[in-house]
């Protein structure tokens, strides 16, 4: 392997990195708020590019009829039971986020000849029909059953991820997709070809951990969130509700694994399935952050992508078999040195 | 030790504006009824305390108040009747609790926690907290001092403190404290209770469980005496300081425990 070999699988290595630690933050996040371990996080990648993808090819994505579907579950038990109490203006918001804007989106997608959109606005159609099942999703499955064991919540995850892929498969088909770059752009670096979608996701990705990380340091909600990390019966004495942590925590998860999908359309074919694997990567280094250490986590993504970039070198068949390997001595090491997450009584 | 309820009890008839009445409440741990039918009011800026023994279900109540936990019974709170008490309205409508096991955030710094307390006020739209920070600053200058430093590492008195602190953020309308003075040295429990007294003259309303019986009912208008769950004794605090079963059973002049512990 000589040194052109090395810097382009670097780069590669460092783009993948840099989504990995996306998703590995937000799987951070979301076990931190909420115990819960977010599996399904590899079908917001696939959603997000595959929504985009179908938009470019001129269908309205049938992702917003799932929208609709949820929206319309969650009116139904939260609204009517907002109405029973007598609280009209509540009903009317429930209503309006869950049935109204789901049913504008509609209107809007087919109205618009999506395809000839400028790229900008098919991407914030997509985060807008993808990004609110986060918090939809944590009001319909975990909300009812937040106090449960880790392992039921678990076991919630596993099946929504099966359902998701199943889904998945029925909304866009069994081919793969690859959408267009956002540019065109590239240049030389030495030895190296820096293409325009590398800078994208490099400099989307740390816009995004620089944000969010004000997010916690700076606002109250973010605070609010940590809060309910430390210690669930202190924030709910302060009013932070278990309910408004966990949809807050979906929403930001369900953003940036829609975020991460669009970014990676155009690098990799993305299936309806892809999402696993990649959300699984995301996994192994929240794993090597020991689910809890965000800085860690980000590092142990780039370790990740670095490793499984030069492993498809190498020996490219195994390449997954090594990424997913690295977890071994990781654990190992983590049992040997370190307090673990421990569950709450 | 007594065991006889005031069949014909006189209700705390001084709070004229009641702000809080609970009435009948039942909190049940399974089989176990921690508290029975436990009715008590507290009125507009007032200092109302509850004392009893270890066990008796103080803490109980205060959490079901709370909406903690599951209860039976009404809780009516600033005019308006919880069928169920739910803990997020009612920190919405203006009640804190600080909790026995204080439910700090430990690493967060001494500032976050108290920022924090004013959560469902800035959810509401009411953007002062700045403002009552440094009230809260002015209460307590410690908590100026390490306002940098994690609240898991301040010592218990400085922790009591901020637990005060941080419920004080919400700018509530009844403040629940269940034991400000556990395990504090004599002089910041001086203090503690110095603290209490301006609240009251601020115009808060305080609901105060308490072990540390003489102090308690130093500072409260109206007492009540909870024991194994029930409502054993009540009456203006100065009164029942002088009733020779609480002397006996919670102020220590009697003979009785002591002979007891050296037999
Ligand atoms: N979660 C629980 N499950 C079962 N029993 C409980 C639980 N919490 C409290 N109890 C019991 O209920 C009774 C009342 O407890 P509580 O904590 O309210 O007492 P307390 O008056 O606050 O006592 P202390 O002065 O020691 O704080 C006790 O007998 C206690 O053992
Ligand atoms: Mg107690």
């Amino acid at each position: 392997m000589d040194m052109s070999i090395a810097l382009i699988l670097g780069q590669d290595g460092i783009t993948n990195g840099a989504i990995y630690a996306l998703l590995a933050l937000a799987l951070v996040l979301v076990f931190a708020v909420t115990r819960v371990i977010f599996i399904q996080q590899g079908e917001f990648v696939a959603y997000g590019a595959l929504t985009l993808a179908m938009m470019q090819s001129g269908a309205t994505p049938a992702t917003v009829w799932l929208l609709v579907a949820m929206g319309g579950l969650v009116t139904a038990f939260d609204g009517l039971k907002a109405l029973k109490a007598g609280q009209m203006q509540r009903a009317g918001m429930v209503a309006g986020w869950n049935l109204a804007y789901p049913l504008a989106l509609v209107a809007v997608l087919s109205a618009l000849p999506v395809n000839e959109l400028p790229l900008v606005l098919q991407v914030v159609l997509t985060l807008a029909i993808v990004v609110p099942m986060g918090p939809m999703m944590y009001r319909l499955m975990y909300q009812p059953i937040a106090s449960a064991p880790v392992l039921i919540l678990l076991i919630v995850s596993v099946a929504l991820h099966i359902a998701m892929v199943g889904l998945g498969l029925l909304f866009f088909g069994a081919e793969g997709h690859r959408t267009p770059a956002f540019s065109e752009l590239s240049f030389d670096l030495g030895p190296l070809m820096v293409t325009g979608q590398t800078i994208w996701v490099l400099v989307v990705s740390v816009l995004l951990i620089v944000a969010l990380y004000q997010f916690f340091e700076r606002t109250l909600y973010g605070k609010a969130l940590r809060a309910t990390a430390i210690n669930r019966v202190g924030a709910q004495l302060m009013g932070i509700s278990p309910a408004l942590a966990g949809k807050l925590t979906f929403f930001l998860a369900a953003f940036i694994g829609a975020l991460s999908g669009v970014l990676i359309a155009p690098i990799t074919t993305i299936y309806y399935d892809t999402g696993f694997l990649i959300g699984l990567k995301g996994f192994v280094a929240a794993i090597i952050g020991g689910l809890a250490s965000y800085p860690i986590a980000a590092l142990g993504a780039i370790a990740v992508g670095l490793l499984e970039a030069f492993a498809s070198f190498w020996a490219s068949a195994y390449k997954e078999v090594i990424v997913f390997t690295l977890i071994i001595p990781v654990l190992l090491w983590r049992s040997l040195t370190s307090h673990h997450v421990e569950e709450e009584e | 030790m007594t065991q006889q309820t005031q069949a014909s009890a006189p209700s705390n008839a001084s709070a004229k504006n009641p702000v809080l009445e609970v009435k009948e409440l039942c909190v049940s741990y399974g089989k176990v009824e921690a508290l029975t039918n436990a009715s008590i009011t507290v009125g507009e800026g007032q200092i109302v305390t509850v004392i009893g023994p270890n066990g008796a279900g103080k803490t109980t109540m205060l959490s079901a108040i709370m909406g903690v936990l599951g209860s039976r019974g009404q809780v009516a709170f600033d005019g308006s009747l919880e069928v169920v008490p739910e803990v997020e309205r009612m920190v919405a409508r203006g009640m804190t609790l600080v909790p026995e096991k204080r439910e700090l955030f430990g690493e967060m710094s001494v500032e976050d926690n108290l920022v924090l307390g004013a959560f469902q006020r800035y959810r509401m739209g009411k953007r002062d907290h700045a403002q009552t920070l440094e009230e809260v600053y002015a209460l307590f200058p410690r908590l100026k001092e390490r306002r940098d430093q994690h609240a898991g590492t301040m010592s218990g008195g400085e922790r009591q403190m901020l637990a005060v602190g941080r419920a004080l953020m919400a700018k509530p309308k009844l403040l629940m404290l269940d034991e400000p003075s556990l395990g504090l040295a004599p002089l910041i429990v001086r203090e503690i209770f110095r603290i209490i007294s301006e609240l009251r003259r601020r115009g808060v309303s305080i609901l105060l469980v308490e072990q540390n019986a003489r102090a308690a009912l130093q500072v409260a208008d109206y007492a009540y005496v909870l024991e194994t769950g029930q409502i054993a004794m009540q009456g203006p605090a100065h009164e029942l300081a002088d009733d020779p079963r609480v002397i006996e059973a919670y102020l220590g002049f009697g003979g009785k425990h002591q002979a007891m512990l050296s037999t």
